[in-house]
């Protein structure tokens, strides 16, 4: 099969829509075109209808209950309800002190959590931001030495969406639940990818969004358990009190009626997904690192999602790398040593910078990634790699067998 | 981003790649200038050598670069401008006739200004080794 340039290997920034997800949305355009709120006429009922099937769809994904499914535009609103909302209502003081309670994430969850969580910050909440261990993995461990007697909430991703490690969510479910805390956790990477049961992963909140698995843009959704216990959120837009008063505002019916589809084909296909998944990584990795000398991959190779890799290659420069695969639609993320790239914060958490000159790229798959395409990535990075190493002074140097940090480097 | 064709240019077919030798061996040469500027934690080093006559000529050049396109190709370019010359005459190069010649945008101006440090500093280390004092004058950074 012929390969067809640019080739899309960025699963993990968004998906293409299913052909099957936007065949069952399209009625919802012009024909079933209702307002779901509209309760006495026949247009209403149907977009209703349409909803009230996304909701069960949603919920039947991650082995909940379709009323503890509320849609939002996404999960960054998502986290934002769940981190904002939930500190709101369970805000507390110590026995005998100021403050409104404590709240624990990690360094290197999406801004969406990060950033809500520096604003409650802001307002008088402390919060504890952990560091991951080299691996990228959040223990129950590392969750459990932060736990206070005021702590409300902790909010840990169930997989990192820069190098797709798994943390270690259904203990952390489990501590929280023992400690009467607040478990958020933001499954973007996860839902739909992997197996999920809210009630067995001991799970209070969960972020996810429909186009990360196919499903259309500017539709999300968030889990919110309703007994054992019964989780409140504080609202962060008040109006018409849809979505149980959780999310006012008229309903995204095309967007949520795709979400449900995309759901249900996910679960429908989970298992025959991310078997080709693990595959076409394997290749990609394999085809590389056998190749070409030192390459890492980035993570837990053990405990990450199936659809992610992330792979940095010693002695090269991001953007000259990505300006010699302008044939693969990726995402690249330096550890330290671009000045052009916006360094990630996911990577020098985890300590990638600490080797002198290294760049990375995520490599994310879909669905629809082919063998053929994956090969082509491989012979186009490999190109690109020996051609920036024959110019980098940097291999020389490494080849000399020159230790690099070594070097008094004549800084700008 | 979009480079100029000269830029990518020179980033697919750079002029003048490699070295004189390990770099522990061009460091006793006195017929070779070695200049290495930049630091690879701000994404650029860039590494020329240029191989001189007794008479001050620059025979030949050849240069490695970390970093972006713009600082491949800017160092590529400088390969090509310095040989030929006299040392005197590839002092005049001037970071801003490299911006022109490769059409670079403001945000890479400083690959050019690297590329024009490391012919001084090339031409510097061979001055030291042949015991030429350096114009301490020609430091414009």
């Amino acid at each position: 099969m012929a390969v067809h340039t640019p080739i899309y290997l960025d699963n993990a920034a968004t998906t293409r829509c299913d052909p099957r997800v936007v065949e069952a949305m399209l009625p919802y355009f012009s024909e079933k075109f209702g307002n779901a709120g509209s309760r006495n006429h026949r247009f209403g009922w149907d977009a209703e209808d349409g909803i009230e099937t996304a909701r069960e769809q949603a919920a039947r994904l991650i082995g909940a209950e379709s009323k503890e499914v509320i849609f939002t535009s996404g999960a960054t609103e998502s986290n934002n309800l769940a981190v904002k909302g939930a500190a709101e209502i369970y805000a507390k003081a110590p026995a005998g002190q100021q403050g409104r309670g404590h709240i624990i994430t990690c360094t290197i969850e999406h801004k969406a959590v990060l950033d809500p969580c520096k604003r409650l910050q802001r307002e008088g909440f402390e919060v504890t931001f952990l560091d991951p261990p080299s691996d990228g993995v959040i223990t129950a461990d590392m969750v459990r030495a932060a736990m206070r007697p005021d702590t409300i909430l902790v909010s840990i991703m169930w997989a990192n969406n820069e190098i797709g490690t798994i943390n270690e969510v259904p203990q952390i479910g489990q501590l929280c639940h023992e400690k009467g805390v607040i478990f958020h956790t933001d499954g973007t990477q996860w839902v739909g990818k992997m197996p999920t049961d809210v009630e067995r992963d001991c799970i209070d909140l969960l972020s996810w969004s429909g186009h990360k698995m196919y499903g259309p843009k500017g539709v999300g959704a968030l889990y919110v358990r309703r007994r054992k216990p019964r989780v409140r959120l504080e609202a962060l837009i008040d109006g018409g009190g849809q979505e149980r008063g959780m999310r006012s505002g008229t309903q995204n019916v095309t967007g949520i009626v795709g979400f449900g589809k995309a759901c249900e084909l996910c679960l429908a296909g989970m298992e025959h997904d991310r078997e080709r998944l693990l595959k076409l990584r394997r290749r990609l990795e394999d085809g590389l690192a056998g190749r070409m000398e030192v390459v890492q991959v980035n993570g837990n190779r053990d405990r990450r999602v199936p659809h992610i890799s992330n792979i940095s290659f010693g002695f090269v420069e991001g953007e000259s790398l990505m300006m010699g695969i302008k044939d693969i639609a990726c995402s690249s993320g330096s550890a330290c040593t671009s000045a052009s790239l916006e360094p990630s914060y996911v990577l020098k958490g985890l300590g990638v910078g600490d080797e002198l000159a290294h760049s990375s790229l995520r490599l994310s798959f879909s669905r629809w990634t082919t063998e053929e395409e994956v090969d082509f990535a491989i012979e186009s990075i490999l190109k690109a790699v020996e051609h920036l190493r024959k110019l980098s002074p940097l291999y020389d140097l490494y080849k000399e067998g020159v230790d690099l940090s070594t070097i008094e480097w004549q800084h700008h | 981003m979009a480079y100029s064709e000269k830029v990518v240019d020179h980033y697919q077919n750079p002029r003048n790649v490699g070295s004189f030798g390990a770099s522990t061996e061009v460091k006793t040469r006195t017929d070779i200038g070695v200049g290495i500027v930049g630091a690879p934690e701000c994404g650029d080093v860039m590494q020329l050598q240029l191989k001189v006559t007794a008479d001050g000529v620059i025979e030949d050049a050849k240069f490695k670069c970390f970093g972006c396109g713009s600082a491949i190709a800017s160092s590529s370019l400088a390969t090509e401008w310095v040989k030929g010359r006299t040392i005197d005459q590839a002092l005049q190069i001037k970071n801003s006739q490299i911006v022109e010649e490769l059409a670079l945008p403001p945000v890479k101006i400083h690959c050019s200004v690297l590329a024009e440090d490391s012919i001084r500093a090339a031409i510097e280390d061979w001055k030291k080794k042949n015991g030429i004092a350096v114009d301490e004058a020609s430091h414009a950074h």
